[in-house]
């Protein structure tokens, strides 16, 4: 494995904490928006604003940590990715800020009118940023990034695969969300616990419903890494299909198994079956791993900080997890 | 040219707003810990609630900074891709850094925040110290980076401008990394400190004499008062490093025309081509700043290469002026106090000093503001001195204009939306009052408050007496 691919590799690593964590936080915004405005939707909605609270500013920095990657390691094809697809970029930062903004601000305010507001904007912008990040990552799977930047703004991803591609990270966050909030509830609330367990199953269904859609656009926008998913992919995607299944098993059957495990799985075969689909490209079929290579000096300060981020980052992350499941932090 | 502009203007717009929120995020950390640390060692109940609010307020403020920082790193792609496709791989090693100390910061920042209730006291208060270290860390990082752009090296380019080889050390720790580091650090604990003690003075001033406003005033400006005269030494240095490393910045910020000895030092005024207009002039005061004696020479702009001029030669003077002049007025202010202080253990009791104190956040910010105007506009026409041109840099993308208004509309919303949910978190802890049950911190929560009491083992808390 040649230096450039290492860091290829701790990119997607990156990329799939934030598709975990980001996603779960984005999904918990979906679940908030659909929850219902009456007092019906108030249970979940808490439900989602205390699993959140905690823990989305460090789940943010996933995405902080991806982009630093992506244009230290590989600034050729970073500044191509931003001088074609600048149009969703921009989106899915507006979204950034108004879903920020919009928890924060809800979460201080009294009024309830005021606080509806911030809610709503929190809500609706969770759906559109995981959205467009989608369609950023469709668009370049179909190779509609030229290496050298500047292609087209609007057709290089308003066409069918990165539109579904932007519709299953809004469905997979979704069910990622389920999936962790029925794990949050089992502690204590069976009612709820059954609420976000019929909506995992209904999520589990859209989004496997979407990859399937996805599947068919691949082949027919994106041959180069239809191609190899279902070559050297294949074993990535059968270990995810076999994940999401086995989630659907335990949850039609309705015992109590840990589902986390089984949701996560799902979810990172996809990832690493999408990079292993690409490889040796970064941009399919345009620029190579190799080609966008920043010089071996900064890919070593890159493999630093990765291994600092092992050592230090991950043991801070899982304090911060245990204690807010062991329910130590509250607002 | 008009892209260049609206791209200038809206980085320049952004990063403005998220420098505030970033000094908070440096700095109010230990400005929090330093009330919290009194609270338990004294067992100083105002202390205790000053930090606990402080902490909250972070809370809103962190998120803020957190998008807004955000929103830098996609403009870095959006508006000057060709600055990233070109020295990605040298600018960005100081952002990796960054990457780091930013995920621990959000971290511990949640502990700390969200953990009041249940944890215990001290183990609580040492949650905060890694926020110190990290906000000190991610400063250095980013503005290391900055540095980097006005005394770029380090790295190697080849016949076509392509960077074939990187020194990340000679990157990190470029020249400028020595004062600017520095600089920006004290800067972050002056805004910090003279606007959380300025919003308790304006407390007082309506009248809300109690011990806890007094101390809201009292620990932040202590904070601010020790950094102040270091600032000011720092940035004397900094100033004798821009004269020798970038004459044409500290030409234009000093309205020098010609090369020459003996030059004048200007205070305000505007800058024409015939020399300073409407300012008080100091005699040889400027060569002798730079080199201790007024024989020094000092570089005019007359020996830079017109294309290689600065911009707007009046602003960038002005405000470098209204920087060290605010400095110098947070000093006089500080000593004032210091010197109260130590003669009889209070703030001085004229309704002037806490006037003065009132207008001290919103002069260090304003100071802030033009430093950066001063660092960012001095380099122009450069985004790399030397190497990259700012127009080089910028994005081919139609719209900026249209971004940029939108940006302004949204930031409009979002620094208005900050202040009514802080202000109005004010209000409620005010009404509160002395009753601040329900909110003790270390205090067991009510039995109704237990959603989870079924679950044992997790209640460390054993009150506030540990």
């Amino acid at each position: 494995m040649s230096k450039a691919d290492a860091a290829a590799a701790i990119l997607w690593v990156g990329a799939t904490f934030y598709a975990l964590f980001g996603g779960a936080d984005f999904g918990g915004g979906f679940w908030d928006l659909v929850a219902g405005w009456d007092e019906r939707g108030q249970r979940p909605r808490d439900a989602i604003q205390r699993s959140l609270t905690p823990v989305w500013e460090a789940n943010h920095v996933w995405l902080i940590f991806v982009l630093v990657v992506l244009w230290t390691a590989f600034p050729t094809a970073f500044s191509a990715i931003f001088s074609t697809l600048y149009v969703p970029i921009a989106l899915a930062a507006l979204g950034i800020v108004l879903r920020g903004a919009g928890f924060a601000f809800c979460k201080s305010i009294v009024g309830l009118r005021e606080r509806r507001a911030m809610g709503a904007t929190f809500a609706i912008s969770s759906v559109l940023t995981p959205f467009f990040m989608g369609t950023v990552v469709g668009a370049i799977a179909a190779g509609n990034v030229p290496a050298e930047g500047n292609g087209d703004a609007f057709s290089s991803w308003i066409q069918p695969l990165p539109l579904l591609i932007g519709a299953m990270f809004v469905a997979t966050g979704a069910y990622l969300a389920a999936v962790f909030l029925v794990g949050d509830a089992r502690r204590g609330d069976h009612e709820l616990e059954r609420y976000f367990e019929r909506r995992a199953l209904g999520a589990a269904v859209v989004a496997g419903a979407f990859a399937l859609a996805g599947l068919f656009a691949l082949h027919s926008e994106a041959r180069y890494v239809f191609d190899r998913l279902t070559d050297q992919g294949l074993p990535l995607v059968i270990l995810s299909l076999l994940c999401g299944a086995a989630l659907l098993v335990v949850l039609v059957r309705g015992g109590r198994r840990p589902l986390r495990p089984l949701a996560a799985g799902a979810v990172i075969a996809l990832i690493w079956g999408w990079g292993v689909a690409q490889f040796p490209y970064l941009l399919p079929t345009s620029l190579r791993i190799d080609q966008a290579a920043a010089p071996d000096p900064t890919m070593t300060i890159i493999f630093i900080v990765f291994a600092v981020a092992a050592v230090v980052v991950l043991p801070s992350l899982g304090l911060l997890y245990t204690l807010a499941q062991k329910d130590l932090l509250e607002s | 040219m008009s892209n260049l502009l609206a791209a200038r203007e809206q980085m320049a717009f952004t990063l403005g707003f998220h420098i505030v929120l970033s000094c908070l995020g440096v700095a109010l950390p230990a400005t929090i810990l330093v009330a919290n640390y009194l609270g338990l060692k004294k067992d100083d109940n105002d202390a205790m609630e000053l930090a606990r609010r402080w902490s909250k307020a972070m809370a809103v403020t962190f998120a803020v900074g957190a998008v807004t920082g955000t929103v830098l790193s996609f403009e870095f792609g959006l508006l000057w891709p060709q600055f990233e496709h070109r020295f990605g791989s040298v600018f960005g090693i100081a952002f990796a850094i960054e990457g780091i100390f930013f995920f621990l910061e959000a971290i511990f920042l949640a502990v700390y925040i969200y953990g009041w209730k249940r944890l215990r006291p001290w183990a609580h208060f040492w949650a905060g110290v890694p926020m110190v270290i990290t906000g000190i860390g991610g400063a250095f990082s980013v503005v290391a980076a900055n540095s980097w752009m006005n005394q770029p090296q380090g790295f190697t380019l080849n016949s076509a401008g392509k960077v074939v080889d990187v020194e990340p050390l000679k990157v990190l720790f470029n020249p400028a990394t020595g004062y600017e580091v520095p600089h920006m650090v004290l800067a972050a604990y002056m805004v910090v400190g003279f606007l959380v003690a300025s919003i308790y003075a304006v407390g007082m001033l309506k009248g809300r004499r109690d011990r806890l406003h007094k101390l809201g005033v009292v620990i932040p400006l202590t904070i601010a008062c020790i950094a102040t005269p270091i600032q000011l030494f720092v940035g004397d240095t900094a100033a004798r490093e821009v004269a020798d490393h970038q004459p044409a910045k500290f030409a234009a910020m000093e309205c020098i025309e010609k090369t020459g000895d003996n030059q004048t030092e200007y205070l305000g005024g505007v800058c024409t081509d015939d020399g300073v207009k409407g300012a008080i002039g100091i005699p040889g005061l400027d060569s002798f700043l730079v080199g201790w004696s007024t024989d020094t020479e000092v570089t005019g702009l007359n020996d830079i290469p017109d294309d290689e001029e600065p911009p707007a030669h009046t602003m960038l003077h002005l405000a470098f002026d209204a920087m060290v002049g605010i400095g110098t007025a947070l000093l006089a202010l500080g000593a004032w106090f210091g010197f109260v202080w130590w003669k009889r253990r209070d703030i001085p009791r004229t309704p002037w000093f806490l006037r003065a104190v009132a207008v001290s956040g919103a002069g260090a910010i304003v100071a802030l503001w033009c430093g950066w105007i001063v660092t960012e506009v001095g380099r122009q026409p450069w985004i790399v001195q030397g190497y990259m041109r700012t127009s080089e840099a910028v994005t081919e993308a139609e719209g900026i204009w249209f971004s940029f208004a939108l940006v302004l509309l949204l930031y409009a919303g979002l620094g208005t939306g900050a202040v009514l949910v802080l202000r109005s978190m004010s209000r409620r802890w005010r009404e509160a009052g002395a009753d601040r049950e329900g909110d003790i911190p270390y205090a067991p929560s009510s039995p109704t408050g237990r959603k989870y009491a079924h679950m044992e083992g997790n209640r460390p808390v054993d009150g506030g007496g540990s």
